[in-house]
């Protein structure tokens, strides 16, 4: 007897959720089942370090849908459940406590986690770390008026942390071991852009120091770094990346290199089972080479491709990467992700107001970040794709409107 | 009489023009007038995914596009095209009149 086929999602995510319900909209009428190690049902992350994290708004607002809509579209959730196993043969999953998952096809959207500091003391008490609903709760009432928190970590999380501490009053101090913020996404020029933002708004932002341990009785009372540094500090909050999950893929003998090895249709070198979001590393056809991507549009779209492939209309997913980050009223939009470029364009005055910067490479558009600028996203994107060669000057000079010269 | 609507003079119809959207901020209605193959719409300007207005995003052909979340959204018809957006937008009536686009907001 033929049954119903059975897909199984492991990871409530960004990627998690927009697949089971992409697998629904597409008609697939088997059976869907998430399960997620956290409690909470599909969400997203961003607000975790801007508005959530703010208290301006309550988890709820990360949630994708409302609770409503898995029962409606009968999408099982399995939460706080932990996978312990894949049997690729005998295709099933063990769960912790015993139960065993059968699955027909098996989407991996395990995600990531972060990136511990290797430091004496990191255990303490009072030393934080930002990935999920839970540690975003367990920081959020410490964010009172006067206390001192110390971010140890200048990239964007680390950042978007340290706005959202000074909003609620407290003593900001920022520590990075590179001599400029976010030195992994950004051109130095922007990173250097983003210091001053900060230090205007008060926040004591240290460059080129590295954390050597962290010190206190019961809790954490002050950060001890290099250069004879000492910041004291009531709370830490560690940002310094986040590694693939991709435990589960190793053990079951999946390939996996900086996470779960993909193809452009999110295949893994086992027929039955797919990767998508953090944990996937991706061949990217519109880049032209492999990349895994800690994003919001990657974890989304990518699963929408994946549960298509999944549902029998396989749609290959390469776009030009996008990252956006929100800190005190700028919002930094990012597209492309050059490793090398030859010139940065500034469009605007960086500092007073909207700018955009261009990073060009022999006369092509390879990547741009556009402060309060989205409208400038679009062009950029589409001329990434193109490898299009654009006039420089024209670029810099804001009076000739991009789409005069997308025209051109 | 016995209109639904109270009409709102938005924009002079030579003013608008394809592609560029005109924010109409009417009372408690935040709209956004877009000419689409010579034919005005309005829909509501704040992107129903976050707080966004649409007359910052991208139109292309019939769709705008949120400028924060790249949702994409039929401009005739309101309806959500692309995640992450789930919900449409509101539509409401337009008439040119005497040179003049107006938009039909509801009466309370």
């Amino acid at each position: 007897m033929a049954s119903d086929p059975n897909f199984v999602i492991i990871g409530a995510g960004q990627a998690g959720g927009w697949a089971a319900a992409t697998l629904r909209a597409e008609g697939f009428a088997g059976r869907v089942v998430i399960i997620g190690a956290e409690s909470y049902p599909p969400h997203e992350r961003p607000p975790l370090s801007k508005g959530v994290l703010a208290g301006d708004a309550g988890i709820e607002k990360t949630f994708l849908r409302p609770s409503a809509f898995y029962g409606e579209k009968n999408i099982e959730l399995k939460l706080g459940a932990s996978v312990e196993g894949i049997d690729c043969k005998n295709q099933r999953l063990r769960l912790a406590g015993g139960e065993a998952v059968p699955y027909d096809s098996l989407l991996l959207a395990t995600g990531a986690r972060v990136r511990r500091l290797p430091v004496p003391g990191s255990d303490l008490a009072g030393v934080h770390y930002l990935r999920t609903i839970d540690d975003m709760l367990a920081i959020r009432p410490r964010l009172e008026p006067g206390c001192r928190v110390a971010v140890v970590g200048g990239g964007y999380i680390g950042l978007e942390v340290a706005a959202t501490a000074r909003k609620k009053g407290c003593d900001v101090t920022v520590l990075e071991m590179q001599d400029v913020a976010m030195p992994r996404v950004v051109a130095p020029e922007i990173g250097k852009f983003y210091v001053d933002v900060h230090r205007s708004r008060g926040v004591d932002v240290r460059l080129g120091v590295r954390v050597v341990r962290l010190e206190g009785k019961e809790r954490v009372e002050r950060v001890v770094a290099s250069g004879e540094t000492t910041i004291d500090a009531d709370l830490v909050v560690i940002g310094v990346g986040i590694l693939a999950d991709a435990d589960l893929a190793a053990t079951a003998g999946l390939a996996v290199e900086n996470g779960i090895v993909v193809d452009e249709f999110t295949r893994t070198s086992d027929p039955h089972i797919f990767a998508a979001g953090d944990v996937a590393n991706a061949w990217n056809p519109a880049l032209g080479r492999r990349v895994r991507l800690e994003s919001w549009q990657n974890a989304q779209n990518q699963a929408i491709a994946a549960a298509k492939t999944m549902a029998g209309k396989p749609v290959p997913y390469g776009e030009i990467p996008w990252f956006w980050s929100d800190q005190y009223d700028l919002n930094l939009q990012m597209v492309g992700m050059p490793e090398t470029w030859d010139a940065l364009i500034v469009r605007g005055a960086m500092g007073q107001g909207p700018f955009t910067a261009f990073y060009m490479k022999d006369g092509v558009v390879v990547g741009a970040n556009a402060v309060n600028n989205a409208r400038d996203i679009r062009f950029a994107r589409k001329w990434i794709a193109e490898k299009r060669r654009v006039d420089a000057d024209k670029l810099a000079d804001a009076a000739i409107p991009l789409k005069q010269t997308d025209a051109s | 009489m016995g209109e639904d609507f109270d009409w709102h003079r938005a924009a002079r119809a030579d003013e608008m023009e394809e592609g560029e959207p005109k924010l109409v901020a009417a009372g408690k209605f935040q709209i956004a007038l877009c000419k689409v193959a010579g034919t005005c719409y309005a829909i509501d300007d704040i992107c129903t995914h976050e707080y966004a207005s649409l007359c910052d995003g991208v139109v292309e052909g019939d769709s705008i596009e949120c400028p924060l979340h790249q949702a994409k959204f039929h401009i005739p018809t309101g309806k959500v095209m692309t995640p992450p957006a789930t919900e449409d937008l509101k539509t409401y009536p337009v008439k040119v009149e005497n040179g003049e686009v107006l938009v039909g907001l509801p009466k309370e």
